[in-house]
């Protein structure tokens, strides 16, 4: 009987606290630097395109949201033809960010994307590319990759020794 | 008092209790909030006051369907008992010295009368809706309004022991000399509980469980059914609330600086809070706890308050 | 008073023949429930509140809910209107209706035999109800509660849980 009294006036007394509410479109609430929101392309340093059309992230996708056709430019860069990310299925799982061997697809700290019309949650790549590097500023994937493209042959990246010569017998 | 006036009477009484139960539905989430360090609907209107407008259109646009496997008429039928019984209770509460629509010399009665009818919607409520939540949640409701109907009529007979009669408007009168809530200290608390279970508010809303029993004897209901259901609870607790005070707290009476209108509304705007506040801070007790603790512990209390009452009153 | 009487009296009648004539035991429930609450009228309109409140109190408000409360649990649906729809043929009903007749036609012919005019009506209070039930009545009081202390008693006796003295696991290999 008296801890119910007691109860009823702790709770009378939370009257005088602090609201605890973020008044949200004009005051928001602080998010973490990893939250996993609005999925993005990035860029090169460059102001390349990062994705190279692997489809990991396709294949790790647990609900299928996204579908890209890769394609090769005319100085060997590969790119995506089209990438289309559905945001009316997307979870925000992130494992197409961990699936990405070239840190290209990113999840942002971004929600508000809500919309009025359910086709217009169907993401193209015009609208997923963003002028950012992201999460990883300085990372160039054609850089440290020993693919060889126009302009970088094999062994001229970073940190790489120029390739073996197979038909000489000299170690 | 002449037909105008009457009439002018039971228009404002309706006028007003429904809009007060409508505005406590923004009170109570208001109030809710703000012991949850939330703030509640603020949005629509001033201190969104609007919410309670927007809320009302929702629901009479809702779709108002009525499940093909329910008993059509009975379905039908059981919202409106809630209303028509709550407000037919609040003809006989004397909100000031002539302000009152029938002055029932069974006051007291009639309040246990229709009350009693109550039971009828939440029965009839969830038998018609022919769904097993619905079914459980009559079935609870039934037994708990029955067993705390009985020692709430017990408690209530302390109060008129001393005053003598069942006329609310005389129980009033004779607590001019001082508010029964002191002789019947014990009683006020068992018709509090009893009350509160008999509006199936939380902590005893049972019937309605949401956690357990989807929504209880309501699952099926939707549209202004559901609403039916809804400002016939909120009427329920204006009504407790204002029983408490006319019996209890001397109903209109109180210092001459206020009306007497003035006196019993505030009075039963600080037992609707209460009524909130249980509702913030009680966990629901299990069915069969409830049951018990109605039986074994406000039962025998009950009849015990009378006879010490009478004893008392006989002896003096 | 008299318009309101035979209003009453009229929703009275009908709806008591639509409980006997309903099929759905739970309208014809209703039905009942409608009929107790306009005889509860009838009796405040000539001079009985105490026991208009007490009928619906009692009736309407505890009984009948008891009676909608098991025949909700015993799950009727469809399936026993049809059945009742079956058993109740004309064969069934005609020769009680037939008594009944008789006993109603008896009934008007004392009614009409008595001429003289009813007294005037006379509000009886719930105070002179409880003096004289503690009055000239006590014996039967008295009696009404020997029968429901006795009602009480073989409640508590039915209700009581024998107390286990074995583990159920005992209990299956003892016998």
């Amino acid at each position: 009987m008296f801890s119910l009294l007691r109860s009823m006036w702790l709770v009378f007394l939370h009257m005088f606290h602090k609201r605890e509410t973020y008044q949200y479109p004009e005051h928001k609430a602080p998010i973490p630097a990893r939250w996993r929101g609005r999925i993005a392309l990035t860029r090169d340093p460059d102001g390349g395109e990062r994705c190279v059309g692997c489809y990991l992230c396709a294949a790790a996708c647990p609900v299928d949201c996204i579908s890209l056709q890769a394609t090769e430019a005319e100085d060997g860069r590969r790119y995506p033809l089209f990438f289309r990310i559905n945001f009316s299925r997307c979870i925000f799982c992130g494992f197409c960010e961990e699936a990405c061997p070239t840190y290209a697809i990113q999840l942002l700290p971004d929600f508000e994307m809500a919309e009025y019309n359910r086709q217009n949650l169907v993401y193209e790549k015009e609208d997923l590319l963003i002028n950012s590097q992201g999460k990883y500023p300085g990372y160039n994937y054609y850089r440290v990759a020993g693919m060889s493209i126009q302009g970088k042959d094999k062994g001229e990246a970073e940190h790489e020794e120029p390739p073996v010569d197979i038909k000489s017998l000299l170690p | 008092m002449s037909t105008g006036q009457y009439w002018l009477v039971i228009g404002g009484v309706l006028f007003v209790i429904l809009n007060t139960a409508a505005g406590l539905i923004w009170l109570e989430r208001r109030a809710l909030a703000l012991w949850q360090d939330r703030y509640g609907p603020n949005r629509a209107g001033p201190f969104g006051l609007f919410i309670v407008l927007a809320d009302t259109i929702k629901l009479f646009f809702k779709e108002d369907w009525i499940p093909p496997f329910a008993d059509k008429i009975v379905f039908v039928f059981a919202p409106a008992v809630v209303v028509a019984s709550v407000l037919m209770s609040f003809t006989i509460i004397p909100f000031a010295p002539n302000v009152m629509v029938a002055d029932l010399n069974i006051g007291l009665l009639f309040f246990l009368a229709m009350s009693s009818m109550g039971v009828y919607s939440i029965v009839l409520g969830g038998w018609a809706s022919n769904n097993k939540y619905a079914l459980l949640g009559a079935m609870r409701g039934a037994s708990q309004m029955i067993s705390y109907e009985v020692f709430m009529g017990l408690s209530l007979m302390g109060v008129v022991v001393l005053s003598g009669t069942f006329n609310l408007r005389e129980i009033v009168e004779a607590q001019r000399g001082g508010w029964y809530i002191l002789p019947q200290l014990i009683g006020f608390f068992i018709f509090l509980v009893a009350g509160i279970a008999e509006t199936h508010r939380l902590p005893f809303d049972i019937p309605e469980a949401e956690s357990e029993l989807v929504a209880g004897f309501h699952s099926e209901y939707s549209g202004m059914k559901f609403g039916m259901f809804f400002i016939g609870e909120y009427m329920g607790i204006t009504l407790i609330s204002s029983m408490v005070v006319t019996l209890y707290f001397g109903g209109w009476l109180g210092p001459a600086f206020l009306p007497p209108v003035i006196w019993f509304v505030l009075k039963t705007f600080v037992f609707i809070m209460l009524f909130i506040l249980l509702r913030a801070s009680m966990p629901r007790p299990r069915y069969d706890q409830l049951m018990e603790y109605g039986w074994k512990i406000l039962f025998p209390l009950s009849l015990l308050n009378l006879m010490v009452t009478a004893a008392i009153k006989l002896l003096l | 008073m008299n318009i309101a009487f035979y209003i009453a009296a009229a929703i009275s009648i009908f709806s008591t023949v639509m409980v006997i004539t309903r099929f759905n035991i739970m309208h014809a429930l209703l039905y009942l429930i409608v009929s107790l609450l306009s005889v509860a009228v009838i009796f405040y309109l000539y001079g009985a509140p105490f026991m208009a409140a007490l009928e619906v109190i009692i009736y309407a408000g505890a009984i009948m809910v008891l009676i909608i409360f098991f025949v909700m649990m015993l799950n009727l649906g469809p399936e026993t209107t049809r059945n009742e729809k079956q058993w109740l043929k004309p064969g069934m009903w005609m020769l009680p209706a037939l008594l009944c007749l008789i006993l109603l036609i008896e009934l008007a012919y004392l009614i009409a035999q008595n001429k003289a005019p009813a007294t005037g009506i006379t509000p009886v209070a719930p105070k002179e109800v409880g003096r004289s039930l503690f009055g000239p009545y006590i014996l039967a009081v008295e009696l009404s509660a020997m029968l429901l202390m006795a009602g009480i008693v073989g409640a508590y006796h039915l209700g009581r849980q024998k107390k286990k003295i074995l583990h159920r696991f005992f209990e299956s290999n003892a016998s």
